[in-house]
């Protein structure tokens, strides 16, 4: 345990004194303000709760961007290492090649969970403040859930970057691996689920095989959660067929999520463990 | 009763898919005791390190670190007692040589308060606040040194550790490569640089495609391939002529004809040579004594070795 805070600690360092911390905070916070601010411009006449519209916003954000900055993170974690020359001096330590994999991780986690929660916080914090409704009585909850759940998001995202990075040999291809991944979860995956279901096949797919597929995607799992989560965040985002007594608990959801972080996580142990030096 | 050997492998072989880059090795390393690893570019040198770090899995043979196999569990506290330098050492750029040595001491569960001494024994004081990318090449490598001082290490694996090394840096490796053997360090080192190995260290393996061609010391390796000491003289031409005559049979006449002469000495007999030399009715310039150096030792056993 030790040697994995120990990694984790100097992946925080470097991350600070690259300035990336800096850089995808305030990115983070400025794309998540523009469009929270755009986005809540309607709630004023439609008496929604602005929050809830920023949720909805948010969440859509999160789906592109928080992978995206997740893999930037992790793609080249071990493969940079190798091709440095600082992955033999490491390994020739007491500590076990999992450890390395575990140690970036949490490190990498802790970088994004900052740049998440100060991000997002910025902007939730700007709405808050700004709408017509008393700041104790906005959608806090859905909120801070949206927070939690994005920061799970990008750790899932991590975990895949981390196994890509432990399998290939060249950093090129770490980074064509971690554009295929986003491409796929994030964009051709629902493209190729919508096609299924507008063509005549899809007509005959149970409702059971359909939640199936959906949970299949992380992002999806992700939207599900955020945008089922409340009445009002389900209407704004056209989500309210997946919600009522068919809707999947959000605890099922979560486990789910923590599920498709320990799979690739685990994968790149294993991996990372197998690989020759 | 002797110590326990740092090192010891019986009839070690690695083989990758197509290639045997190890190939029945056997030898062992006592405490205290400096061993130069020599040989040509993919000799299997790098191999033998990574065994010895248990980065790789031997493919046949017996390997003991420091009494413990690489495939025990209880390598990894071994390993707090092992200092290794990889060739080329590169670190975070990001980070000081100070954050940098750090975070290497808590890896080893080493007490980071040595580090200070660590880096003025490498002489990088000076510049220990700064961050390593703006380091050259041999400040990077003296930074390597120092990490794998960390924990005062029981065995000291050294991969190319003059590359890039300035003159002084060099005196000043050497110097800390004798203190570390008078502390009972054991020390195996490869390098590319013979000629300053040869008197630096106690003794030698030549590697040449996965094989170890020799193992020993210079003087015993010199002795096995009789390769003769010669002496060098510079006289005028009245005494060079006297020496063409008295010294005939021993003459290399190329380097006579430009006015010095070389005279090969037969195993024991320097001594002897010598002492002909100084007789009265000679009168020299100059000698030198030129002993066969690790290059003609390496070039030999390589050589023999290509053609086997």
């Amino acid at each position: 345990m030790k040697q994995i805070v120990i990694v984790a600690a100097k992946e925080l360092t470097d991350g600070m004194r690259n300035r990336w911390v800096l850089i995808v905070t305030a990115l983070m916070a400025a794309l998540a303000l523009v469009l929270t601010l755009l986005g809540s411009t309607p709630a004023g006449t439609t008496k929604i709760d602005a929050l809830a519209v920023t949720i909805v916003s948010l969440s859509s954000l999160s789906i592109f961007f928080v992978p995206l900055i997740a893999l930037l993170l992790s793609y080249d974690a071990v493969v940079a290492e190798e091709e440095r020359g600082t992955l033999l001096l490491l390994l020739s330590y007491p500590l076990a090649r999992w450890h390395v994999i575990a140690g970036k991780f949490c490190g990498h986690f802790i970088l994004l969970s900052f740049s998440i929660v100060v991000g997002f916080g910025i902007a939730g914090l700007a709405i808050g403040l700004n709408s017509q409704q008393a700041f104790a009585e906005q959608s806090w909850a859905g909120f801070f859930w949206l927070i939690g759940s994005s920061t799970l998001l990008g750790a899932i995202f991590l975990a895949l970057g981390l196994a890509a990075s432990a399998i290939v040999r060249e950093r090129g291809t770490a980074a064509g691996a971690a554009i295929g991944i986003w491409l796929l979860f994030v964009l051709v995956y629902d493209l190729g689920l919508i096609g299924l279901l507008a063509s005549s096949a899809g007509q005959n797919l149970s409702d059971g095989l359909i939640t199936g597929l959906l949970l299949a995607n992380p992002t999806d799992i992700y939207r599900m959660l955020n945008l089922t989560g409340s009445a009002e965040a389900a209407a704004l985002s056209a989500m309210t067929g997946l919600t009522g007594p068919n809707a999947i608990p959000a605890p099922v959801l979560t486990v789910l999520l923590c599920a498709w972080i320990a799979v690739p996580l685990a994968a790149a142990c294993l991996l990372f463990g197998r690989r020759k030096l | 009763m002797t110590e326990p050997a740092a090192i010891a492998c019986q009839d070690l072989s690695k083989g990758y898919r197509s290639v045997q880059a190890l190939d029945q090795i056997s030898l062992s390393i006592a405490p205290g005791e400096c061993v130069a690893l020599v040989g040509p570019n993919g000799a299997g040198k790098s191999t033998l390190f990574k065994l010895c770090l248990g980065l790789v899995k031997q493919s046949a043979g017996t390997l003991s670190v420091l009494e413990c196999s690489p495939d025990e569990l209880r390598f990894s506290q071994v390993k707090q007692r092992l200092g290794f330098l990889p060739e080329q050492a590169q670190f975070q750029g990001s980070l000081s040589a100070h954050e940098t040595l750090r975070f290497f001491a808590r890896l080893k569960g080493a007490d980071p308060a040595e580090n200070d001494n660590l880096l003025a024994r490498v002489r990088l004081s000076e510049a220990a606040g700064r961050r390593v990318s703006t380091y050259s090449k041999g400040m990077r490598q003296r930074l390597g040194l120092a990490q794998a001082l960390i924990g005062t290490p029981d065995l000291l694996l050294l991969d190319e550790p003059m590359s890039g090394l300035d003159p002084e840096a060099r005196h000043n490796f050497f110097q800390i490569l004798d203190e570390e053997k008078a502390r009972g360090a054991a020390i195996i080192l490869s390098s590319h640089i013979l000629t300053e190995l040869e008197a630096r260290t106690d003794r030698v393996a030549i590697l040449s495609q996965g094989s170890l061609k020799a193992f020993g010391t210079i003087a015993a390796l010199r002795s096995e391939l009789n390769l003769r000491p010669r002496i060098r003289l510079h006289a005028d031409s009245a005494q060079m002529g006297k020496l063409a005559v008295r010294f005939a049979d021993r003459f290399d006449q190329q380097t006579f004809m430009n006015g010095q002469a070389v005279l090969e000495c037969a195993p024991g007999q320097k001594l002897q040579l010598l002492r002909e030399l100084m007789q009265d009715d000679l009168k020299l310039e100059a000698l030198d004594i030129i002993e066969p150096s690790l290059e003609q030792v390496f070039a030999a056993h390589t050589q023999s070795g290509d053609r086997t």
